[in-house]
Formats: C-alpha cells, structure tokens, sequence
C-alpha cells in the first residue's frame, strides 16, 4: 500500500501533498491500474490529517482520470502515468549527470537549482510550442 | 440527529466576583466537523467546553447541544476535561471496566483497549502510578470507548509526547473518518491541530473572534503590501495594519477586489489568528453557516 508523507512545513496545501505523492507514485510504477489507494480512514490514522482533506484529494485526482471512486470498494488507479519507471535510461542518463556535476565540484543545493531552472525553461517552453514537445519526448525516450 | 452538534446563542458565563469567562458568545458548529478552539490562556475555551459537556450552567444566553439541553445530551458526548480526572486508586483495567457499565450498549471495549494498548501500559498499574501523558491516553480511551456523537476534549496533546501525540490524533481522525464524529479540541497552539482540523472557533476575551470552516476564514482574509496610505484600504475591513519599510503591510477581509499597487496574498492560518489576537477591536467574523439561526445579519461580516 502507498504511504504518504505530510510535511507540514511545506507550504503546499496538504491535499496537494497527497495528489502530488500519488501523481509521482503513479510515475514510478509504484502504483498501477487496478491497485487500491489507502482508504481515508487508513490515510488519516497514519498521518493524524483531517479526513476531509484527504477525500479532497482523492477528488482531485479523480477529476484528473487517474482513479475511480467505486461505490462501498474503494478508490482504485484507472492509469498509470508518464513512463519514466526507476530503472529507465532516462533516469540513468540523469543519474549520470548528477553524477558528472558532483565531480564537478557542485553543492547538492547547487544541483537542484541548476535543474529546477532547467525544469522551468524546458516546461515553460514546451507549454508555448507544444508540438516541440511532443518531439522532444521522442528524442528523450530514446536510449542513444 | 441533527446538523448542528453546538449552537450557542449570547452565552454567558460569569464567576461571580472574578469576572466573565464568557460575554456574548454566539456561533453554530455543524455536525462531522473536527474543529479547534484556539485562544490565548484564560480566553474562556475550558469554559466553553465545561458548558457544553453540561458541567455548568450559564448564567446568560442559551446552548444547544446534539439539538437539545446539554444535560439531556451528555449521554452522547464524551469530555475530557484538562487535568484529566480519573480515579487514582483504580486500575487501568478496572477504568475502562467502568466505562464499559457506565456506557451500556455503546461501549467499544475493542477500541479502549487498543488505546491504552499502544501506549504500551500495563493494564493492571494503578492511575496514581501513571504519568501525565499516560493519565491522558487513558482518559481518552475512556472517551473514545464511549462512541461519542461529540467527543469535547480540553487541551488533549499538552502533555503527550510527538509519537504518542501523532498516534492519538490519528486514532481519533480515523474514528471520525469512519463514523462522522463531532470533535472539538482546545488548544493554544495553533500548530498541532492545523492539519487535523477543519473548522476553527477563535475565542479570546470571552467572546468568539472568528467562527467557521478554516479554508472559508483563510479564503476570507488576504495579506496586503504595498506603498499606498492606508486610507486606499477603507472599501475592506482592516483586521490589522503595521509599516513596512516606505509602505504598509495590513491583514484585511477584502470586500471586492483590492485596487492596484497592492501585492495580495493569502494569510496562513497562524498569521490570521495572530492578526486578530493583536487586535482585540477588530469585528468578529462567522462564516455564514456557522452563525447561529437568526443572527446571521448581525454577526456575519
């Protein structure tokens, strides 16, 4: 079962933590269609959060399609997303990476930086010429 | 069962020569809510519980609980008042005995057990033996064995430890979770019930400052800065304002929108509450639903 971990000093709402958790549980494979989530009695008893908070949540991402709601069952994952799974040559591209720019004499802070800028220019790019990206996914998932 | 687990119209409550506790306390919490009453000490919160588990009478104003008097209620609600009354020459076990011949027909012996259980005590140590934490954990398996509708409970974390604290607080979410319960916890630190409750009653000089959902009173009041006097702000109603630098940083309730040359952001649940402590003047606010029935107009702002 998923576990979620509430940070409360964050700054992002905590139903958000949860939508986010699930979004990346979902992009790791650690969740796959038909898998169930906690149910919100089990989310709250381990995370001491208001149960509303966590049914909001689960709205959210029902909204979004990524899991159904079934009647006296539970809340079950309809898709998975993205396809960067743990072990995928994009990840060990990057791992790579990381690793060059610690040679490099880079600070762990200095690393997360440098790719959140380059998070933010790709996506804030890709947003305006979507076709753009949609290329470069290609090009990306290709393990060259 | 009703939709208003409390409804509080002019409450009143006077010690006699040592002052009011309560003057003028009105508001109506809704059925199902988990909510906080914050304030600083002495703001008249245990008093507010004590009169709405019936263990006193007001002297002004009227209390409904569960729809009814808080006596007739009291059947269906479990209070756990600060100090944690218990008697200290019973044991543990024979606690929970009592609760089970006191509450027949509700009590969950499965539930008190498992409270006291996680807590790793021995059920055969006597109260008088246990720690205040541990006198806390016993007096809330008793409470959550009860299978309250309204579950009142003074200051309940003070003096647990974080493990037993978050452990305790998951419990009492997950029995509200699965059967609706109405929780009203004291505190007088905000942070430890932030992300467990979802309604607030802010209570200082014996009055209710703000009343309702947290994400209606949050969404209700944005943190204002900029370089304008504040005069530009007279349309909305000013909880509280400070120079900052050249300008002026103030907490307001927005009516429409606020005019250009302001950097508008929303307040988070400490900073509002802080903003009303510091200014006692500043009118109450209770979100439409939870102003008491036919006051709406008076106290709604």
């Amino acid at each position: 079962m998923v576990e979620f971990r509430i940070d409360r000093r964050s700054g992002v709402a905590t139903y958000l933590q949860i939508v986010q958790q699930t979004q990346q549980a979902l992009r790791l494979g650690l969740l796959e269609p038909g898998d169930k989530l906690p149910t919100a009695r089990e989310v709250v008893e381990a995370t001491a959060i208001n149960p509303n908070t966590v049914l909001k949540a689960y709205r959210e991402l029902e909204r979004e399609g990524l899991v159904e709601a079934r009647r006296g069952l539970g809340t079950f994952v309809r898709k998975s997303l993205g396809s960067a799974p743990t072990d995928s040559p994009l990840r060990g591209e990057l791992s790579q990476w990381a690793a060059r720019a610690r040679a490099a004499g880079l600070e762990r802070d200095d690393v997360a930086a440098l790719f959140s800028a380059v998070l933010e220019e790709q996506f804030t790019q890709s947003e305006l010429t979507h076709s753009e990206k949609s290329e470069q996914h290609v090009t990306e998932g290709d393990p060259a | 069962m009703t939709d208003t687990a409390i409804e509080a119209a002019a409450l009143a409550m006077s010690y006699g020569r040592r002052g009011h506790a309560l003057r003028d306390c009105s508001f109506r919490l809704p059925a199902g809510r988990i909510c906080a009453v914050v304030g600083p000490n002495g703001a008249g919160k245990s008093t507010l519980l004590a009169l709405a588990a019936g263990l006193l009478k007001p002297t002004g104003g009227a209390l409904t609980v569960l729809g009814t008097d808080p006596a007739t209620a009291r059947e269906h609600v479990a209070y756990v008042a600060q100090d944690k009354p218990l008697y200290p020459q019973l044991s543990i076990a024979d606690t929970l005995r009592l609760g089970a011949e006191l509450n027949p027909g509700r009590w969950d012996t499965g539930l008190a057990e498992r409270v006291v259980r996680e807590g790793d005590l021995d059920p055969n140590l006597r109260v008088r033996t246990l720690s205040g934490g541990q006198r806390t954990r016993v007096a809330l398996a008793l409470a959550l064995g009860k299978r309250a509708e309204l579950l009142l409970l003074d200051e309940p974390m003070a003096d647990l430890d974080p493990l037993a604290r978050h452990q305790l607080m998951g419990t009492l979410m997950a029995e509200a979770a699965e059967h609706g319960t109405t929780v009203v916890m004291s505190s007088h630190i905000v942070g430890e019930l932030a992300e467990s409750c979802d309604h607030l009653l802010l209570v200082s000089g014996g009055r209710v400052r703000l009343g309702g959902g947290i994400d209606d009173l949050v969404s209700a009041h944005a943190l204002v800065t900029g370089r304008r006097p504040v005069e530009d702000l007279a349309p909305h109603t000013v909880v509280e304002s400070r120079a900052t630098g050249r300008g002026l940083a103030a907490l307001i309730r927005p009516d429409g929108p606020v005019g250009e040359g302001w950097d508008v952001e929303e307040p988070s649940l400490e900073e509002l509450l802080l903003a009303h402590l510091r200014s006692p003047e500043s009118p109450a606010l209770l979100t439409p639903s939870t102003a008491p029935a036919g006051r709406e107009r008076e106290v709604t702002a």
